[in-house]
């Protein structure tokens, strides 16, 4: 069963919480709609024909002039070896979706990085802290605006080097 | 008469700052602070084949008992608060050593948001040492290096300027 397929039966099961599928050489995936990804990974987990049992990669991309996030979810099925990718487009300005923690356990630190890295917020999520950059971290840094504040702790961050000199 | 031939042949003479900065330098305890790739060249260097403790240099694993930093890696913002921390839980007199590129000025990575170019804005450097990463050959003539600094110390006046030989 290959993307497609799957696509189709998603769209039979949930409607409009699952959106196109899109056709791409590299990276064939489904938009599914922020509300629905619990159910739907949670039904791609349970069905037998499917059985994608590991969430391999969670992460986030920034798209700055769609104005929009994408959450972009890797699913693995050992039992199939296959691959699936759903992707999910929420608002830029106030991110917000459905953990899978419930679904996939793992989704704990992973929706953690992508809420530090991209501030993205993972509703119903048991400890959304950072991950990776210290608490007290203003921003979050993979974001395409990000503007770097010039001191940390009065650790200056201008990099006096060439590389910078060139580049400016 | 000179003092040298008044004492019998079994007795050496020295400086008392000789003397000191010799045996400072001969029992230099390196605390272990790899902090990314340079760490396993590091970590080759205190083993056989480079061989450290033919210095009289041992690998410690906590800063209270190190008198050598070797700061061995990429140095994020994040480390580099704890990197002050460990700098200062070290007694007197202490020194660094910063390894690769990284520590130098910020490498590869210098222009990232997290990563904090160059160790000695943060502590005081000692001796510096190229590569990406430097060798075992490399690192070993920095520490070298750190020794000889260290001859030339004096040792009631620390604050005295340092000269290389």
């Amino acid at each position: 069963m290959d993307a497609r397929a799957i696509h189709k039966l998603l769209a039979n099961e949930f409607g409009d919480g699952v959106g196109n599928f899109v056709e791409q050489p590299t990276e064939p995936h489904i938009e599914v709609d922020a509300t629905a990804i619990a159910k739907v990974c949670s039904y791609l987990k349970e069905n037998g024909d499917l059985n994608f049992e590991h969430l391999s990669n969670l992460t986030a991309t920034d798209y700055l002039e769609e104005n929009r996030i994408r959450i972009i979810y890797h699913l693995h099925s050992y039992k199939h070896a296959r691959w699936l990718t759903l992707k999910v487009a929420v608002d830029r300005e106030n991110p917000h979706v459905a953990t899978l923690e419930n679904v996939y356990p793992v989704a704990n630190w992973l929706e953690r990085e992508a809420y530090d890295l991209v501030g993205v917020n993972f509703d119903g999520h048991s400890d959304l802290r950072r991950i990776l950059m210290p608490d007290d971290w203003v921003g979050h840094p993979l974001r395409k605006d990000f503007q770097e504040p010039s001191h940390y702790h009065g650790i200056s961050t201008v990099r006096e080097s060439m590389l910078t000199i060139n580049r400016n | 008469m000179s003092l040298i031939n008044s004492v019998p042949e079994m007795v050496l003479t020295s400086k008392v700052d000789a003397m000191l900065n010799w045996t400072r330098k001969s029992s230099l305890w390196y605390m272990l602070f790899g902090l990314a790739c340079c760490a396993i060249e590091m970590m080759q260097t205190g083993g056989p084949r480079s061989d450290l403790d033919r210095f009289g240099m041992a690998p410690r694993a906590t800063p209270r008992v190190s008198d050598l930093m070797i700061v061995a890696g990429t140095l994020t913002l994040k480390m580099a608060l704890r990197t002050k921390v460990l700098y200062d839980q070290m007694p007197d007199p202490k020194y660094v050593v910063s390894m690769g590129s990284c520590s130098n000025c910020g490498g590869l990575f210098q222009l990232a948001y997290s990563v904090c170019d160059g160790v000695d804005k943060i502590i005081p450097v000692d001796v510096y040492v190229p590569g990406c990463p430097p060798r075992p050959e490399a690192l070993t003539e920095g520490l070298i290096l750190l020794q000889d600094k260290m001859m030339n110390e004096k040792w009631l006046t620390r604050s005295a300027p340092l000269t290389v030989a």
